[in-house]
């Protein structure tokens, strides 16, 4: 790991006005951070630590909504009894993500922000234009099985592998941001952004901007249900997820970031079956050779889990 | 950089360079040799601890963001004189080969113990309902924990045996 200084923030504000400074990081759960820290993928030069920020807290708001404070652990959202009774769908989505002891260290801000990655983004021996802008992608013909099937470009293939992020973008959350500039709020859609030629880049956020909280309005009408296939059935990265809420759906794994469904959406509101709903959706994909299985597999998963999430809301 | 850190009931004071992670603190600091270091990457487990009462992987943390934490390493669990209920249900049922992964496993189950008691869901629970410990929650909530000598079908029946000794 590279040297760097490192401070216990004390208050929002004083953390984002440390985090201003060249090479600062925010750190809370640090559960990917760290990780990529030991690679030298991540090299900040000072920690900025908001772990202890009093924003932990899951409360409702006035309209009906919830407000999880960004660094609630995911396993304490997971566990609120809100959270399993009103967005079953996000306690589903984040208890297949990781381990335990992972789930009880990560927050939910970063979980957000952990970074979108493949193995060659890890494999510093190799060229990967969001580890070192301009190297190339050595996953365009490479080992690219889990490489995206929407959004990507030629300069990255990677897949955003959170699973709580595939169920806030079902469930159509917004994220709350204190900046330099004072407090805004982003839809989670419009937080993360498609690879293009940046993608190094993966988010909205400008320099040292903090997220302090994710809002949900009042859940949609309906079921909700989350499915996830991986090549482990416990603690394994995803191939392909879907989560659904009412007639909301949003894919995991298949792009850079979360995928809301939008055709697919629209044709199950003009009447269409799952099946046809997500063909439409998938109209709109494209694969490598590698990963061309997730393309039916998606189509299959998506039906199920439409399907699914329709049964239990009648 | 002055960290204060509760291991096992007693109150350290260290002195470390912050890149320390809680493992090499509490293994190359505190020479507590527990923990142990498997991956370093939090994917194996070995270096599961307690930190107030909840597991984590403590070779993805730094040590500095302990400060005034609790900590429990497989030292503070129980001793030779006086094992702990988990420690004698693993022997009674064999639930280890080699031993190296065993303190992360033992660690996880009252990590495990705690969150079941919770109501802390996994993936098998059913939603909305609390969890109980059959088999497949257990698997399923010891998947952070890999044992190569694959003692799993062991760790479960200790798990339950422990379980049964601490109701």
């Amino acid at each position: 790991m590279k040297a760097f200084t490192y401070e216990r923030a004390t208050s929002v504000e004083g953390a984002v006005t440390a985090a201003q400074a060249p090479g600062a990081r925010f750190i809370a759960g640090g559960t990917n951070l760290l990780d990529l820290m030991k690679l030298e993928i991540e090299t900040p030069t000072h920690l900025i630590d908001v772990g202890r920020l009093p924003m932990a807290e899951i409360v409702e708001t006035p309209d009906g909504g919830l407000r999880i404070g960004a660094s609630a652990s995911n396993t304490a959202v997971a566990s609120n009894a809100t959270v399993r009774a009103r967005y079953p769908v996000l306690s589903e989505a984040i208890v297949a993500g990781g381990s335990p002891q992972l789930r009880n260290k990560a927050s939910v801000g970063g979980n957000l922000l952990q970074r979108t990655r493949c193995a060659y983004f890890y494999d510093t021996s190799k060229p990967c234009n969001k580890r070192a802008p301009g190297s190339g992608c050595g996953a365009l013909e490479g080992l690219n099985r889990n490489a995206a099937i929407f959004g990507a470009s030629h300069a990255c293939i990677a897949t955003h592998t959170s699973d709580m992020a595939v169920a806030l973008a079902a469930l159509g959350a917004s994220v709350e941001v204190v900046g330099a500039g004072g407090t805004h709020s982003i839809p989670l859609l419009e937080l993360h952004r498609l690879p293009g030629e940046t993608p190094h880049i993966e988010t909205h956020l400008a320099g040292g901007e903090l997220i302090t909280a994710v809002v949900l309005p009042p859940p949609p009408k309906g079921g909700q249900t989350y499915r996830k296939v991986r090549d482990r059935a416990s603690y394994a990265g995803g191939l392909a997820s879907v989560a659904v809420a009412g007639g909301q759906v949003a894919l995991g794994m298949v792009a850079h970031k979360p995928w809301r469904a939008a055709e697919a959406e629209g044709a199950l509101a003009s009447g269409a079956s799952p099946a046809e709903a997500i063909g439409k959706e998938l109209a709109g994909a494209s694969s490598l050779g590698r990963n061309d299985f997730k393309i039916p597999l998606v189509a299959r998963l998506a039906a199920a889990a439409i399907t699914e999430a329709k049964e239990q809301g009648q | 950089m002055r960290t204060t850190i509760t291991v096992n009931g007693e109150v350290r004071s260290l002195d470390l360079d912050p890149r320390t992670t809680l493992l090499d603190a509490l293994r190359e600091t505190l020479k507590l040799t527990g923990a142990k270091k498997g991956c370093d990457h939090g994917q194996c487990g070995a270096c599961t601890v307690l930190v107030n009462g909840v597991r984590i992987n403590s070779c993805l943390s730094l040590a500095v963001m302990h400060d005034g934490d609790e900590v429990t390493s497989i030292e503070g669990v129980g001793t030779v004189e006086k094992l702990h209920p988990v420690q004698v249900a693993f022997l009674n049922q064999d639930a280890f080969q080699c031993g190296y992964c065993t303190p992360g496993q033992i660690c996880s189950t009252l990590g495990l113990l705690a969150e079941i008691e919770a109501g802390a869901p996994s993936q098998e629970t059913a939603p909305g309902a609390k969890p109980t410990l059959t088999d497949a929650e257990i698997r399923e909530r010891m998947s952070g924990n890999i044992c190569r000598c694959s003692a799993y079908p062991q760790i479960v029946a200790a798990i339950k045996q422990a379980a049964e000794a601490l109701a």
